[in-house]
């Protein structure tokens, strides 16, 4: 669906780039910064005649003030529907009349833009996107914000509301999180704040963060490097410069204690959720819970998904991962109950196997077993150039995190340096049972 | 380029770059003619057993995407044993050759390998993406799985679970339960298309070890299979390892002769589904009827006619329910093309207390493609499709999907370098004889979960014909 949101902690298991045991990989890239701020990188890759325009502002959900919760997401859609020279319906009109597709997503860190279309219109997209990053506001703006405010919130409807257990992604912010950080609201925001939303919010926000200094633009695929570089001179040059944007000034989130709590939806059978804070993306401890979310989680040999769904059977599902985020990542363990099955029997079994990763290291085969899968992966991530999981997004990501698009190498380098001891530590230092939150969503009423 | 290279261009860079002047801005620019996709060959080769082998190289990156195609799906299911196709093809990893379900994962695994077993109505599918460099060790785990499964017992028993909680969890959701209510409606519990390819709790809880057989050995055969090979490979390289592997696959008997799913009756007159599910915050609305199986000559023209109808962003469907009207998050339609005449659907959630007039608004669109269709719509339409069509070719798990149509519907080999020319021949006036006989919302079912007593009130306004209350069990038997 389009202009969707990252709801899930599931979607994002690991970024998936690139690996082979003997070469070193690259993706070639060239990079510069025009004048008035923006970061531009370009990516040949010739295989399909098709090119991929992704556009990442560096503002997200973390970034919203109270009383205007989901406010990021809901500028995010106001940003299809036209600009000052872009009359509304446009935007999706002209792209696809050229063969191309576009979408929007945002989540706590950032929010970002991508059209994919035929070589011969990369033209088109670097107008539309250089329209609504430099004159996104004119007279309609208002009515944009009212028609896009009940999309949203029809959104909400579809993908928490009537959604099995969808409440609890709104729980676990409040629950992880004390009162006023920014990650302490999920990203879809609540109906009142949706409501209070007016335009001199938009207004403010686009003057604030959407600003070419707090945006990256990335060009991949059927490209001339040289060409392409005249064509953003061309259209981005005139986007005015902003004032540096704000940083977010979040303490850190701690938990002291076990955080519990019980939640009814209209669902046949319980679903026990538990959290933990863990090390921010790509900082050390982050790759270890991506291993670690395999180990429990990652084939029917891991050890949760083999002993809960697979031997024991008191379980329908098991899933863990690492949600690695900017300021502060959070490592997550779903499973839902069998007919008949408590979840204070599963949370025992699931203690059990963290209890085995605290007192010895993983063997060395099953280490292997998960640096495997990871390895395999990062070439699958190779294939494609656009969408949410193509190359031009990935060069966007990893230059937000670490000011080197072509993080590939380094990214599984990570992985590779990693022993059995270091994950054992990691289960030590960042999954206590004393310090985390336990959230169970039972059959009941919806809340 | 090395990265010592790279980081000298962006100082460069940096320094140049001050001479803006702003672009026209009027107009959006004018674009260059569109290229066209060369289209890899397809290499169709045969093993000595006969089992037929379509290579397309594709040396993008280190990877080998084998799919072996069994030209048997849910629709060969016999009467009274609906998802026995579907779990025969789930059972193939769980224990094959010498190595039980958690050797077969861990293997595979090791190798990082993906390797998937699935059903659709049409076929079924052992799937295997692999780096190239382990594919001589991941070959030999596919075979045993698609020529030497075992289908253990207790392993079946645990699938038969999973299956019949999967069918409990879908009482919880109103997006599952019209997946379940519209096909159950336009094609009635009797023809495989009315059930789901999963099966209902009946005929799960009664299946055996000798139903998958039995299954299994009427239709996985080397008569019946075609592998597809896509990636990094040549076929010098890879053929003496498909045959090592796959070369004395042959089996006793004659394979079993599938009827073809009969046509299903069209619908004749328009009647209203409600599936009561209180206290829901969105209705699942779905409107439709038969439509057309793949096979069909009007393939491209439907291609275009959905796309303006609810194929894309800017379908109408989903202009008005969406952008127009704020009822939606989004609507779309569809034609589901199958070896028989599969449903067409159109089909939103939106917000329980708009259910009526998003109803009336569905029929203003479909009404309305009946009338002729506006030049530069269908110009987009045609742009969108047959522009957008070298996007599909891109990985080899896409190269492999394309094969799989070409060979579970029988295609012309040409089905895919003529398609462009067949959207550009499109006309206004091809569009309206096929609207006309394809899309009659005066004979189609409209079927909708939600909160029957807020939104039965308003259905009834509509005058749409009569209202059917389905209890959310029937939909389970």
């Amino acid at each position: 669906m389009k202009r969707c949101l990252l709801i899930s902690a599931l979607v994002l298991a690991f970024s998936t780039m690139p690996g082979v045991h003997a070469q070193t990989l690259s993706v070639p890239f060239t990079s510069f910064k025009l004048p008035n701020g923006l970061n531009v990188i370009l990516h040949r890759d010739t295989s399909v005649p098709v090119v991929s325009v992704n556009v990442w502002y560096h503002v997200g959900s973390g970034n919203e003030r109270p009383g205007r919760t989901g406010f990021a997401h809901l500028f995010e859609h106001v940003m299809f529907e036209g600009s000052m020279h872009v009359p509304e319906g446009e935007f999706d009109n002209w792209l696809e009349a050229a063969g191309g597709n576009n979408n929007g997503s945002t989540t706590n860190d950032r929010t970002n833009y991508y059209e994919d279309l035929p070589a011969n219109a990369l033209e088109l997209a670097l107008f539309l996107e250089s329209d609504r990053m430099g004159f996104l506001l004119d007279d309609k703006a208002p009515d944009k914000i009212n028609g896009q405010r009940d999309v949203v919130k029809n959104e909400k409807r579809q993908s928490y509301d009537n959604q099995p257990y969808g409440s609890a992604f709104l729980e676990l912010p409040t629950m992880l999180y004390p009162a006023g950080h920014p990650y302490s609201w999920s990203t879809i925001g609540s109906m009142e704040d949706l409501t209070a939303a007016s335009f001199e919010d938009v207004a403010r926000f686009f003057r604030t963060y959407y600003v070419p200094g707090n945006a990256s633009l990335v060009i991949a695929g059927d490209i001339d490097i040289a060409a392409t570089r005249k064509l953003v001179e061309k259209w981005f040059s005139d986007v005015p410069a902003g004032k540096p944007v704000p940083p977010i000034n979040a303490p850190t989130a701690v938990l002291d204690g076990v955080k519990k709590k019980t939640i009814t939806d209209r669902v046949q059978l319980p679903r026990l959720y538990l959290a933990w804070h863990t090390p921010a993306l790509l900082k050390p401890g982050d790759a270890e819970m991506d291993i670690v979310s395999n180990l429990l989680t990652g084939g029917k040999n891991s050890r949760l998904y083999r002993r809960l769904v697979y031997e024991m059977q008191i379980a329908q599902d098991v899933n863990a991962v690492q949600q690695s985020q900017a300021l502060d990542s959070n490592f997550l363990i779903i499973a839902t109950a069998r007919p008949g099955q408590t979840l204070d029997r599963i949370q025992g079994v699931i203690d059990e196997e963290l209890d085995k990763l605290r007192a010895a290291p993983p063997d060395p085969r099953e280490m292997q077993r998960a640096l495997n899968q990871i390895e395999a992966n990062f070439y699958r991530g190779m294939e494609r150039v656009g969408g949410f999981g193509g190359k031009a997004n990935q060069l966007n990501a990893y230059y937000k995190a670490t000011g080197q698009p072509d993080y590939f190498q380094k990214d599984l380098d990570r992985y590779r340096a990693l022993k059995p001891a270091d994950i054992k530590a990691a289960v030590e230092k960042y999954l206590p049972k004393d310090r985390r939150v336990e959230l169970s969503v039972v059959p009941g009423d919806k809340k | 380029m090395k990265k010592t290279a790279a980081l000298f261009i962006v100082a460069l860079f940096t320094a140049a770059a001050a001479f803006a002047q702003a672009p026209d801005r009027s107009k959006p620019p004018a674009l260059g003619p569109a290229p066209s996709l060369k289209l890899a060959d397809i290499q169709k080769l045969k093993l000595s057993n006969g089992l037929a082998v379509w290579i397309v190289e594709h040396h993008e990156v280190p990877l080998a995407q084998i799919n072996m195609i069994i030209r048997s799906g849910s629709a060969a299911d016999p009467i009274g044993k609906y998802g026995v196709g579907s779990l025969a093809a789930a059972m193939l990893d769980e224990g094959a050759g010498t190595r039980n379900s958690l050797e077969l994962a861990d293997a595979l695994e090791f190798l990082g390998a993906n390797l998937s077993t699935t059903s659709s109505f049409d076929y079924a599918a052992i799937r295997l993406s692999v780096p190239v460099s382990k594919l001589s060790d991941a070959l030999p785990l596919m075979a045993d799985v698609t020529m030497r499964p075992t289908f253990p017992a207790g392993d079946l028993d645990r699938l038969k679970k999973e299956r019949l909680t999967a069918l409990l969890q879908a009482k919880d959701n109103p997006a599952a339960l019209i997946g379940m209510a519209f096909p159950r409606v336009v094609f009635g519990p009797t023809h495989r298309y009315g059930t789901s390819g999963n099966g209902l709790p009946p005929a799960i809880e009664s299946f055996t070890v000798a139903d998958l057989q039995s299954f299994y050995r009427a239709h996985y055969r080397p008569e019946n299979a075609t592998l597809l090979v896509v990636g990094d490979v040549t076929p010098a390289t890879v053929m003496p390892m498909l045959e090592k592997q796959f070369g004395a696959w042959k089996v006793e008997g004659m394979a079993a002769r599938v009827a073809e799913v009969p046509l299903a009756p069209q619908l004749k007159s328009r009647a209203v589904y409600i599936v009561d599910k209180a206290g829901s915050a969105q209705s699942q609305i779905r409107i439709g009827w038969v439509g057309v199986p793949r096979s069909t000559a009007d393939y491209a023209a439907l291609e275009v006619l959905n796309t303006i109808l609810g194929g894309s962003f800017t379908s109408r469907l989903n202009q008005n329910l969406r952008e127009q009207h704020g009822y939606s998050y989004g609507a779309s339609s569809a034609f589901d093309m199958r070896l028989s005449a599969g449903p067409f659907l159109a089909a939103a959630g939106v917000q329980t207390d708009k259910t009526g007039p998003a109803v009336q608004e569905f029929f203003n669109e479909l009404n309305g493609i009946l009338k002729p269709i506006p030049a530069d719509e269908l110009q987009k339409a045609k742009n969108y499709v047959a522009l957008g069509f070298p996007g599909e070719f891109e990985t080899t798990g896409d190269l492999a999907r394309k094969l799989e149509d070409l060979v579970v519907y029988n295609l012309p080999a040409n089905t895919y370098s003529n398609f462009v020319d067949q959207v550009n021949k499109v006309t206004a006036a091809d569009l309206q004889k096929l609207a006309a006989q394809y899309i009659q919302p005066d004979k189609m079912a409209v079927v909708i979960v939600g909160d029957r007593k807020v939104i039965e009130g308003d259905i009834l306004k509509l005058n749409l014909g009569p209202i059917n209350i389905i209890p959310i069990d029937d939909l389970f038997k």
